[in-house]
C-alpha cells in the first residue's frame, strides 16, 4: 500500500527527460523516452533486468553518453557542475571501498562533499548500520554493503536521489524500513527516483514508470495503472500492457 | 582543483594502505631486502655495488608504484567508486593529485629506509648528498604513479594491468644504462633510450653517487636537469591519465 498519496499536480519537476535515446554497443538501450519526476515524490522505475533501467538512471545522473534527447535536472543539463553535490546516486554494484570501514567510507565521501562528522553519523544511522560502522566493508553481507553505498548517497541531503535497485537481496523488514525512509526523504522535499525489477515493490511508489525493451509502457500512479488496465496486481498490469502492445 | 578533495583522496589512499598490512610491509621492507641481496652478491667483487646500487634505488620506487597504482586505479574504475567520485564535485586533478601525493609520501618513506640502509649499513660509497637520492626516488615514484594511472585506462582486468609491467617497464630497465652504458647501445636503441623517462632517473641517481668538483651544494647540475626531464614526463603522463578519466561513459 502506498504510504502517501501523490498530489503532484502543479509541482516543479526535479527531472525532465525529453526524447532520450541511449545506445549501448549496437543495441538501443533507451528508445525515445520522455517523462518527468516531480519534487516530493517517490518515483519507481520498474521493468525486467536488461530493459534499460540502469542506462536511463545513469543518463539522469549525467554519467551516461547519450545518443539523443535532453535531460534537465533542477533546471540544469544533467551532469553539469552545479548539480554534483545536489544528487545522491547509488549504482547497482555497491560503490564503496571494500578495504575501508563503513565510517571511513562515509567520512571520505563526506569530505569530498564538504559535510561534517554529524552528517556522517546521521547517514549511517539512517540505513541502520550504526552497529557495523567500524567493520571493514569486505566483511559485511551483500545487503549491508548496499546499505553502506546508500548511506553515501544520503550525505549532504541531496535534492534528488537516484537509486538503482537499492533493495535487492534485503530482508523484508529492512526493505520496508528503506521504503519508509525514501518516503520520509520525499516528504522532506526531495525527489526519489528508484528502480527495481521486483514488481511487488511498485505499490510502494507514489508514481510508476514501467519499462520494457528501452520503452516506457506506463507513467502513472500505481492505483491509476490498476484501474486503467483492470488488473489486480502490477505484474498483471505489466503483462496486459505488453500483450496489448503485441496486438496493435 | 579543490585542495580539500585532493587531501581527502590522499588520506583515503593512505588509510587503505594502513588496513593492508601485507602490502605496506612489502612496500617498505622489500626494497631493503633486495638492496641487501645485491650487496651480498658483489661482496667479494670490488666496488660493483657502488655502481649498481644507486641505479636500483631508482628502479624500485618506479616499478612498485607503477604496479600498485595501475591495480588500485583499475579497481577504482571497475568497482564504480570512480564513477561515484566523478559524479560528485571531484575534479580529475583532485583524483590524480590525491594518488600522486599519497604514493609520493609512501615512496619518500620507502626510499629513506632503503637509502639509509645502503649508506649506513651496506657502506654504499656516495660522493653527493644522501638526501638527493631520496629526492630522485620520490620523483621516480611519481613517475611510476603517473604511468600506472595512465595504463590503468587500457586494462579491463587486474591480470591485464599487471601485464603492462613487462610491456612498459622492462624495456626501460634494459635500455636505461644499467646493463650497457647508453652511449654503447646501437644507435637506434640509444635514441630510444633518450626518450624513455627511466634513463634520466638512473642517470640522476648515478650522478648523485659520483659527484665531482662543479657540484653546487654537493649536487651535480645534471641531476637537476634530469629531475626536470623526469618531472616533465610526470606532468605529461598525468595529463594523458586525466584524459582517460571520463565523467560520461558509454
Amino acid at each position: 500500500m502506498p504510504e502517501r498519496h501523490s498530489e503532484d499536480v502543479n509541482r516543479q519537476p526535479v527531472v525532465e527527460v525529453r526524447n532520450l535515446v541511449v545506445d549501448r554497443g549496437s543495441t538501443r538501450a533507451v528508445d525515445d523516452v520522455s517523462f518527468s519526476v516531480p519534487t516530493g515524490t517517490v518515483m519507481g522505475l520498474l521493468g525486467p533486468s536488461g530493459c534499460g533501467k540502469s542506462s536511463l538512471m545513469r543518463a539522469v545522473v549525467g554519467v551516461q553518453i547519450v545518443a539523443g534527447g535532453s535531460v534537465t535536472v533542477l533546471g540544469q543539463p544533467a551532469g553539469s557542475a552545479p548539480l554534483r553535490d545536489r544528487i545522491g546516486y547509488v549504482t547497482q554494484a555497491p560503490s564503496v571501498y571494500d578495504d575501508l570501514t563503513v565510517s571511513e567510507n562515509l567520512t571520505f565521501f563526506g569530505r569530498v562533499l564538504g559535510v561534517g562528522p554529524d552528517e556522517v553519523d546521521r547517514c549511517i544511522e539512517a540505513v541502520d548500520l550504526t552497529r557495523h560502522r567500524d567493520k571493514v566493508v569486505n566483511n559485511l553481507s551483500g545487503g549491508e554493503r548496499s546499505r553502506a553505498s546508500l548511506a553515501v548517497a544520503l550525505l549532504g541531503e541531496p535534492e534528488l536521489l537516484v537509486l538503482d535497485e537499492p533493495t535487492v537481496g534485503l530482508d523484508p523488514v529492512l526493505r520496508r524500513d528503506l521504503w519508509a525512509l525514501f518516503h520520509r526523504l520525499a516528504a522532506g522535499g526531495a525527489a526519489v527516483f528508484v528502480s527495481s525489477h521486483v514488481m511487488d515493490e511498485a505499490e510502494r511508489c507514489d508514481r510508476l514508470l514501467l519499462m520494457r525493451e528501452g520503452r516506457i509502457l506506463a507513467d502513472e500512479a500505481p492505483s491509476e495503472l490498476l484501474t486503467r488496465t483492470g488488473a489486480g496486481a502490477i505484474e498483471d498490469a505489466f503483462l496486459r500492457l505488453v500483450e496489448g502492445e503485441g496486438v496493435r | 582543483m579543490t585542495p580539500r578533495i585532493l587531501g581527502a583522496v590522499a588520506a583515503r589512499v593512505l588509510n587503505q594502505l594502513r588496513h593492508d598490512h601485507r602490502t605496506l610491509g612489502m612496500l617498505l621492507v622489500l626494497p631493503m631486502l633486495l638492496m641487501t641481496l645485491l650487496w651480498w652478491m658483489f661482496e667479494d667483487s670490488g666496488p660493483i655495488f657502488d655502481r649498481f646500487g644507486p641505479a636500483l634505488l631508482a628502479l624500485f620506487p618506479f616499478i612498485i608504484m607503477f604496479l600498485v597504482t595501475s591495480v588500485t586505479t583499475l579497481r577504482e574504475r571497475s568497482s564504480g567508486t570512480l564513477e561515484r567520485l566523478l559524479a560528485m564535485p571531484t575534479g580529475k586533478v583532485d583524483f590524480l593529485g590525491g594518488y600522486a601525493v599519497a604514493f609520493g609520501m609512501v615512496a619518500a618513506v620507502q626510499s629513506v629506509l632503503a637509502v639509509a640502509l645502503c649508506v649506513w649499513v651496506l657502506d654504499l660509497d656516495l660522493a653527493g648528498p644522501a638526501w638527493m637520492l631520496t629526492v630522485v626516488a620520490v620523483v621516480d615514484a611519481m613517475l611510476g604513479t603517473a604511468l600506472g594511472l595512465f595504463v590503468s585506462a587500457f586494462a579491463r582486468t587486474e591480470f591485464q594491468a599487471v601485464q603492462f609491467m613487462p610491456a612498459l617497464v622492462i624495456p626501460q630497465i634494459l635500455l636505461c644504462g644499467l646493463f650497457v652504458p647508453r652511449e654503447q647501445l646501437p644507435r637506434v636503441l640509444e635514441w630510444v633510450s633518450d626518450v624513455l623517462p627511466l634513463s634520466y632517473a638512473v642517470d640522476a641517481m648515478s650522478s648523485v653517487a659520483a659527484s665531482t668538483s662543479d657540484a653546487f651544494a654537493g649536487v651535480e647540475p645534471e641531476v637537476w636537469t634530469d629531475l626536470l626531464i623526469i618531472g616533465a614526463f610526470v606532468v605529461g603522463s598525468l595529463v594523458l591519465g586525466a584524459a582517460t578519466l571520463r565523467r560520461r561513459t558509454a
